[in-house]
C-alpha cells in the first residue's frame, strides 16, 4: 500500500486542502474508485476506508494480480466535510458539477483538474456518490446509457440491480460522465445511506468491488456465483408524491415488497396531528427509494417504486 | 394589481407565494397590448433589481398617463432565499436558476418554476436583473447567449448598458429561466451588474432610464425618454482576460472598479496576514477595461479576482 498526495492547495489558515490517495499493486492502470465529493457523503468515504482495509490485507497475503494497479481515493473534499457542508466551503460550488477540471480556472475547477489527471487513464472508474434528495436506498450500481460501460461489465459487481440511466444536460460535468469520455467504463455505487454509517451497506460495497475485480481477473478472491441481476431504465421508476406538505411518516423501509395498495407513508398535520392524506403503492414491487426527513414538501417524490417484473 | 403567480403550502403553516404586480394603462382592455416584464430575485443574494423595481414604479407613477402598454413587476422569484440570505433555495440547497422549465407534474421546485414560465411566457421584452454574486462587481451589462444573439443584440442596445456579452452556449446552461424562454421565443436579456447583498442606486438608475427606453421601442411608454449609452460589444471569448489568484490570502486591490488599465499595470496584491508576507502582485495580462473586480477580499487559489475586456473592444464605445 501507498498512500500519495493526489492534490493539495495552500490554506490560508486552515490546514492545507490536501486529497489523499491510496495505491495498490504494480503496473497498468486497472481500477479507480472515488469517495465522498460532497461533505455530507459520509457513508461514501466510510465504504472506502472499508475498501482499503480489505485492498491492504489482499496485497500483503499477494492477492493482487502481477500487472494491475488501484487507486482509491477516500474523499476528493475533506474540506466541506470538515465543516459540515455539502459543497464547497467559501463558494458552494459543487465539484462532481466541475469535470473535467481546468488548472487555471476557479477553485473547485482546478480540484477537478488536478483529481482527473490522476484518474482519467484507469480502465475501470467507480465512484460512491449520493441522490441529491435524503433518503435510503436499494444498493445498486449506475452507469450512463450513451457511454460505453455495458450491463455485462455491471454484472461483474453481483449486485441484484443494475440502473441504466440517459444523460441529461447537467451530467456533462460530473466524473462519471467525463471518465467515459476519456475511455474509462465508469460506475457509480449506491449504497443504502449518505449521512449516516451503514456498516451492512458498507460490507455489501466491498463485497460488490471484491466481485467486480475477481472478475475482472485484477485479484485472488472466490466472488460468490454471480447472483442474477435485474437491470432497468432509471426511468422505469414509479414516484409515489405528496399531494400535502407536512410531517412525514413513513409506514415502509428501503428493500420492502409491497402490494398494489399497501399503504406507504401518511402526511400529518403538523399542529393537530390530523392525517392530510395517505399514500399508497399504485403497483406491486419494491421500495427502491424512501425518504427519510421528518419533513415533507407539497409534489416530492418520496417513494420510488420498482415495479414487479411481469414477464 | 399585485397578484399571486404560483404558490405551493409548506410543511409548518406557511404558503410560499410567487407574485407580482401588474401596470396597465386604466381602462385598457389588455388583449393586444405590448408587455414588458421585469424580473429579479432569482438568486436570494442578489439585491440590485429590487430598487430597480421599485424607481420604475416610481418613475410610472408620476406620468401614468404616459404608459401605453403592460408593466409585470415580479421582485422575488426565489422569496425564500431573500427572506434568508441564502442564493439558492433553502432547504434544497439548490440553484434556482439550474430548474427551469420547470414541470407542472414534478417536485416543488419545479412546480414553481413552470408556474413562473407560464406566467412570463409571452412578453414582448423580460429583462432578468442580476446582481453577480457576493464576490463580485460588475459594470452594468448584459449577457447573451451566441444562439440568441441575432435576436437579442439589438434589444440590448436599447437597455443603456455598458457591456454587451455574447457568450458560448454550453448545456448546463440550458436550465436557466433566460434559456427557458429564449428559446420558446419570448426574449429575455439578462442584466448583470453591481454586487450581492448590495444596492448600487447609481446602476438602478441607469438600469431604471434602460428599461424606459425599452418600452418607449416596443410601444409602452408614450413619455420621454433619455439617450441610451452605446454600449461595448464583445462576440469573442478571447476578449475577456480572467485574473484567477495564484494563492490563497487577502486580495487587496489598488485600483478601482472600472479602471482602463495598461498592460502589466498593477491591479493589487495578494498578502498574508498572518506573516505580512505579499504573497503575489496581480498584473494586468492585456490592457483594457476592469469590467470585473473582486469586493469579497479572502480568495483561495483559484478564486476569480477580476476580467479584463482587451482595449480594441472598448474603442469601438
Ligand atoms: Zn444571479
Amino acid at each position: 500500500m501507498r498512500k500519495k498526495i493526489i492534490y493539495e492547495i495552500k490554506g490560508m489558515y486552515r490546514d492545507d486542502f490536501r486529497i489523499t490517495g491510496y495505491e495498490f499493486g504494480q503496473g497498468e492502470k486497472s481500477v479507480c474508485i472515488i469517495g465522498n465529493s460532497r461533505g455530507n457523503e459520509v457513508q461514501q468515504t466510510y465504504c472506502c476506508a472499508q475498501l482499503v482495509k480489505k485492498m491492504k490485507q489482499l496485497e500483503e497475503e499477494g492477492r493482487i494480480k502481477d500487472g494491475h494497479k488501484v487507486l482509491i481515493i477516500p474523499s476528493i473534499n475533506p474540506y466541506s466535510m470538515n465543516i459540515q457542508k455539502r459543497f464547497w466551503p467559501t463558494d458552494n460550488t459543487d465539484i462532481n458539477r466541475m469535470f473535467p477540471g481546468y488548472d487555471l480556472g476557479e477553485t473547485t475547477q482546478r480540484i477537478a483538474d488536478g483529481v482527473f489527471r490522476e484518474i482519467k487513464d484507469y480502465e475501470f472508474g467507480i465512484q460512491f456518490t449520493s441522490f441529491y434528495m435524503p433518503g435510503d436506498f436499494v444498493p445498486h450500481v449506475r452507469y450512463m446509457k450513451e457511454g460505453f460501460t455495458t450491463v455485462e461489465d455491471a454484472k461483474k459487481f453481483g449486485m441484484k440491480y443494475i440502473v441504466e440511466r440517459a444523460v441529461r444536460p447537467y451530467d456533462t460535468a460530473t466524473l462519471n460522465y467525463n471518465w467515459q469520455v476519456w475511455d474509462t467504463k465508469a460506475f457509480s455505487l449506491y449504497t443504502n445511506t449518505t449521512t449516516r454509517i451503514s456498516k451492512t451497506g458498507a460490507g455489501q460495497a466491498v463485497m460488490a468491488i471484491m466481485n467486480f475485480m475477481a472478475c475482472n481477473d485484477i485479484i485472488k478472491y472466490s466472488a460468490i456465483s454471480e447472483k442474477k441481476s435485474r437491470m432497468f431504465n432509471d426511468t422505469e421508476l414509479i414516484s409515489v408524491r405528496t399531494a400535502k406538505s407536512g410531517f412525514y411518516e413513513p409506514l415502509v423501509k428501503a428493500g420492502d415488497k409491497v402490494e398494489a395498495g399497501t399503504p406507504l407513508a401518511d402526511i400529518v398535520n403538523p399542529y393537530d396531528g390530523s392525517v392530510l392524506e395517505t399514500l399508497y403503492a399504485p403497483v406491486p414491487g419494491v421500495i427502491f427509494f424512501i425518504h427519510n426527513e421528518p419533513l415533507t414538501y407539497a409534489n416530492t417524490a418520496v417513494i420510488k417504486i420498482l415495479a414487479d417484473d411481469m414477464d | 394589481m399585485v397578484e399571486i403567480v404560483t404558490m405551493v403550502g409548506l410543511p409548518i403553516d406557511e404558503k410560499l407565494m410567487i407574485k407580482k404586480n401588474r401596470i396597465a394603462p386604466a381602462g385598457a382592455d389588455p388583449k393586444g397590448l405590448k408587455r414588458i416584464s421585469v424580473v429579479t430575485g432569482i438568486h436570494g443574494d442578489e439585491l440590485e433589481g429590487q430598487y430597480v423595481c421599485y424607481e420604475l414604479q416610481r418613475r410610472i407613477s408620476l406620468e401614468k398617463d404616459k404608459l401605453t402598454g403592460i408593466v409585470d413587476i415580479y421582485p422575488a422569484m426565489n422569496p425564500l432565499g431573500i427572506d434568508s440570505i441564502t442564493r439558492g433555495i433553502p432547504a434544497f440547497d439548490l440553484d434556482m436558476n439550474r430548474i427551469f422549465p420547470g414541470n407542472k407534474d414534478g417536485n416543488m421546485t419545479e412546480y414553481l418554476a413552470a408556474g413562473i414560465i407560464d406566467d412570463v411566457r409571452g412578453s414582448d421584452c423580460v429583462v432578468d436583473i442580476h446582481a453577480s454574486n457576493i464576490y463580485l462587481t460588475e459594470i452594468p451589462q448584459i449577457r447573451i447567449n451566441e444562439l440568441h444573439a441575432e435576436r437579442l443584440v439589438p434589444l440590448a442596445k436599447a437597455a443603456n448598458v455598458d457591456f454587451i456579452w455574447v457568450h458560448g452556449a454550453s448545456t448546463v446552461l440550458e436550465s436557466t429561466f433566460a434559456h427557458s424562454l429564449n428559446s420558446i421565443g419570448t426574449p429575455v436579456l439578462v442584466v448583470e451588474m453591481g454586487v450581492g447583498m448590495r444596492l448600487t442606486k447609481e446602476y438602478g438608475n441607469q438600469m431604471v432610464d434602460g428599461i424606459f427606453r425599452l418600452m418607449q421601442e416596443l410601444g409602452i411608454w408614450g413619455g420621454e425618454t433619455i439617450p441610451v449609452r452605446k454600449p461595448m460589444i464583445s462576440q469573442n471569448p478571447y476578449d475577456v482576460s480572467y485574473l484567477n489568484a495564484s494563492a490563497s490570502g487577502l486580495f487587496v486591490p489598488s485600483v478601482k472598479h472600472g479602471a482602463r488599465l495598461a498592460e502589466g499595470e498593477l491591479i493589487g496584491l495578494i498578502v498574508d496576514p498572518l506573516e505580512g508576507r505579499v504573497l503575489d502582485e496581480v498584473r494586468a495580462p492585456q490592457a483594457g477595461l476592469l469590467f470585473t473586480i473582486r469586493d469579497y477580499p479572502i480568495v483561495d487559489e483559484g478564486s476569480l479576482m477580476g476580467r479584463i475586456l482587451k482595449e480594441e473592444v472598448c474603442r469601438y464605445a
